[in-house]
């Protein structure tokens, strides 16, 4: 909301400003001023209540003993981190995210960039094939885990795919019961389902270079890789960063894939931080130990994020 | 010009991550308040809302002790998966009501938290009831049950007799070789897909705990070292607990059950795909599609006695109530046999007392579903009794779906182990 105008023309305009004039310019200025504070109140409201509130909360509730149920809260120091770190589970939960991320950020992002461009070409039929990508998308991760989950079982659609693609040759597994394939399985079924979501902002970004870069291209003789390299990669410079912060942020909060389809089992093969925090503090009922795992998890986010600001900033 | 609006975007995209984190702990928690008990009319709050036929019971309670025109008793329902939240956030408010039931396992945790008072019960009516029933907490009565649960071994006569055993009973349960050699044959016959269903497609934790820990202490181990509740070191990490998880893994390795059931195995085991399966009294309704075939015997003695969980939902009085004796005599007035027996007949549970099994058909002396009272007299562990517990069960849980899993069962064991110390000692060992 912009008040400081008003106010400047009043400095100006008391002087000249009639008895009339002066309190009708005031009550002008006072009610553009409620009226801001109106309209921002609602979210700021929101924004104290279940953000700021319940962070604060968490950060404090990190150093005392609090559980769901107890009869005393008290302080504690850093005996949580100290378990924190001693802890097996949480360096799994913290390998298995990392894992995830460091497959699932390029994967995904270079994926929905082949996307984009394959349903930015002006040819028949790419209004249905940007549909179909991003199907998957606005359907809930909820219903795609329950029947990916059924997918995946040992008996079930995937396997038998591969059977009959290849001849019985490949068998498969136990997709999600198989400590070494339930994490790929994870992956493979989160990039199919998050992809079309990232295609359609890599499209808004090919669709803001000007088609006259590429015409220029053209009458130098470019190449079609040389006007991706030069043209196409240089002008999605900001989506770029956009993408790849929302994706590893997306891929570093892993919960709801897991929650369904393994519960971080078996042995501990896909059990994520952000899982891990939710079964602590939840079924476990130990607030005060979720609350670390929680700020543990949010300084490695934002470290992680501030790390890509900086090497993807605008350099000169 | 993006990179300006950027970084608050990824600074607030950061921390409502982390909010979100505890906000799915905490957020389900600040619902329902309310409640409270005015003068002269007491408040009731059950977990049932979404079971017609056990609500049908309490009101049934309520409206006949209503009729006396004592007290007046105010129903509120709510549906089991917000409950215990509810009562949560209502003792936070300060805002319980004066009778409630809970679960068995959570009485401890709740009576440590000073949400319950002690129940001041007649002794000889107290004396009546199957010990399960009863929630008690460093020996004080704080809740009251009008039935439990049992579990039991479901099977075809035809199977047992195809695999020539004989059928157990209670005083002559089968012996682990016994049943060793039961498995053993009718995986050899080859008729069923399964010798035995553990049940293990539920994701759900409690039935983790509730279903496997009494095979854990038929072998002699346990959760927790029952003396003082302080360690569950040697009992659930001991040679015991490792030849459990042997057991176990066996069952898996060798054939006999699944190492991941069905989403409905007792569907299953009604289909002919599994010989035995590990199921519960609810599952006897489903049975009768096997005529009479389908049988229900005790689990086998693996070496301290055979084992099935007790412990079901039980009633109790806030610690905050105004008017405890009113809240008593209800609670008095609700325990009679006719009322239990209704609940053993309308919900198919284990009625809580020798004269309520009198009233109900089918579990007078000698008839068919007296086997899961005296079962659950002769059997029945309840679930440690700690403030603990909710850790405890979620570990054990945990630890028992890697043994599944295949895990190495010896380092599971002792990590839970060392989990559940630690966390106790954390805890100041959950007494204060």
């Amino acid at each position: 909301m912009s008040v400081t105008t008003p106010r400047q023309t009043t400095k100006r305009g008391t002087a000249a400003a009639t008895d009339t004039h002066g309190p009708s310019i005031k009550r002008t200025e006072r009610r553009e001023a409620l009226v801001g504070v109106l309209m921002v109140s609602p979210s700021v409201i929101l924004l104290i209540v279940f953000f700021f509130i319940p962070v604060a909360l968490a950060f404090l509730l990190a150093f005392t003993n609090a559980r769901l149920i107890s009869p005393s809260i008290s302080f504690a120091g850093l005996d949580n981190f100290t378990r924190l770190f001693q802890d097996e589970l949480f360096w799994k939960s913290l390998r298995n995210t990392l894992l995830f991320a460091v497959v699932v950020v390029p994967l995904q992002s270079a994926f929905a960039l082949l996307l984009a461009i394959v349903v930015n070409e002006r040819i028949r039929g790419t209004n249905f094939f940007r549909t179909l990508y991003f199907v998957p998308v606005v359907t809930s991760i909820v219903v795609v885990s329950i029947l990916w989950k059924f997918m995946y079982q040992p008996d079930g659609l995937v396997n038998h795919m591969l059977q009959s693609l290849s001849f019985n040759v490949i068998q498969g597994t136990d997709w999600l019961g198989n400590p070494g394939a339930a994490l790929p399985a994870i992956i493979f079924m989160s990039i199919w389902q998050a992809v079309g979501f990232h295609m359609v902002i890599w499209l808004s970004g090919l669709q803001t270079i000007s088609p006259d870069l590429y015409e220029a291209a053209d009458i130098d003789g470019a190449s079609k890789w040389e006007k991706f390299r030069y043209v196409t990669w240089p002008g999605l410079r900001n989506t770029r960063t956009f993408i790849l912060v929302t994706i590893t942020i997306a891929a570093l909060s892993l919960f709801a894939q897991i929650n369904i389809m393994t519960q971080g089992g078996p042995l501990d093969a896909t059990t994520t931080v952000v899982y891990q925090a939710v079964r602590v503090g939840y079924q476990q009922q130990q607030t005060a130990y979720a609350s670390s795992i929680s700020l543990v998890f949010f300084i490695l986010v934002l470290t992680v994020s501030l790390v890509q600001r900086y090497l993807t900033r605008e350099k000169g | 010009m993006r990179s300006g609006t950027m970084r608050p975007l990824v600074l607030a995209g950061v921390t409502v991550l982390a909010a979100g984190v505890v906000l799915a702990g905490c957020g389900k928690a600040q619902t329902n308040s309310g409640g409270s008990s005015s003068s002269g009319e007491l408040t009731l709050w059950t977990h049932n809302a979404g079971n017609k036929e056990e609500l049908a019971v309490v009101n049934q309670i309520v409206a006949d002790y209503n009729a006396q025109g004592k007290t007046k008793i105010k129903v509120q329902a709510f549906p089991q998966a917000n409950y215990n939240d509810s009562v949560v956030a209502a003792a936070t408010a300060k805002k319980l009501p004066c009778i409630l039931d809970t679960d068995a396992p959570t009485v401890p945790s709740w009576a440590f938290a000073g949400y319950l008072g002690e129940l001041n019960l007649p002794q000889d009516l107290v004396a009546k009831q199957l010990p399960s029933t009863l929630g008690k907490y460093q020996n004080k009565l704080y809740s009251i049950g009008y039935y439990d649960a049992a579990l039991a071994i479901f099977t075809r006569k035809s199977a047992l007799q195809s695999a020539g055993a004989r059928i157990p009973t209670i005083d002559k349960p089968w012996t682990a070789a016994e049943f060793d050699q039961l498995l053993g044959k009718l995986k050899a016959n080859g008729k069923y897909k399964y010798a035995f269903d553990l049940g293990t497609g539920d994701t759900g934790t409690e039935w983790w705990t509730y279903a496997y820990s009494p095979f854990l202490q038929s072998f002699g181990g346990d959760l927790i070292n029952r003396t003082d509740y302080k360690s569950s070191e040697g009992v659930l990490n001991g040679d015991k607990a490792k030849a459990w998880a042997a057991w176990m893994q066996g069952l898996i390795s060798k054939g006999y059950t699944p190492k991941k059931s069905g989403t409905d195995a007792f569907a299953d085991f009604v289909n002919g795909k599994s010989a035995m399966i590990w199921s519960g009294i609810w599952s006897t309704s489903n049975l009768s599609k096997l005529g009479s075939d389908g049988i229900y015997v005790p689990p086998p003695d693996l070496g301290n006695g055979p084992k099935i969980g007790g412990g079901s939902w039980q009633w109790a009085i806030s610690s905050s109530c105004a008017s405890k004796d009113a809240a008593l005599d209800y609670l008095k007035f609700s325990l009679d046999p006719k009322y239990l027996a209704q609940f053993a007949i309308k919900q198919n549970v284990v009625p809580a007392t020798e004269d309520a099994a009198a009233m109900t058909p089918g579990w007078k002396q000698g008839e068919a579903k007296r086997f899961f009272l005296d079962e659950s007299q002769k059997f029945g562990m309840i679930r440690p009794p700690t403030p603990g517990y909710p850790y405890l069960t979620t570990t054990f849980a945990k630890a028992t779906q890697d043994i599944v899993a295949g895990g190495n069962a010896a380092q599971i064991l002792d990590r839970a182990t060392k989990d559940i110390d630690a966390n106790f000692k954390s805890n100041n060992y959950y007494q204060s």
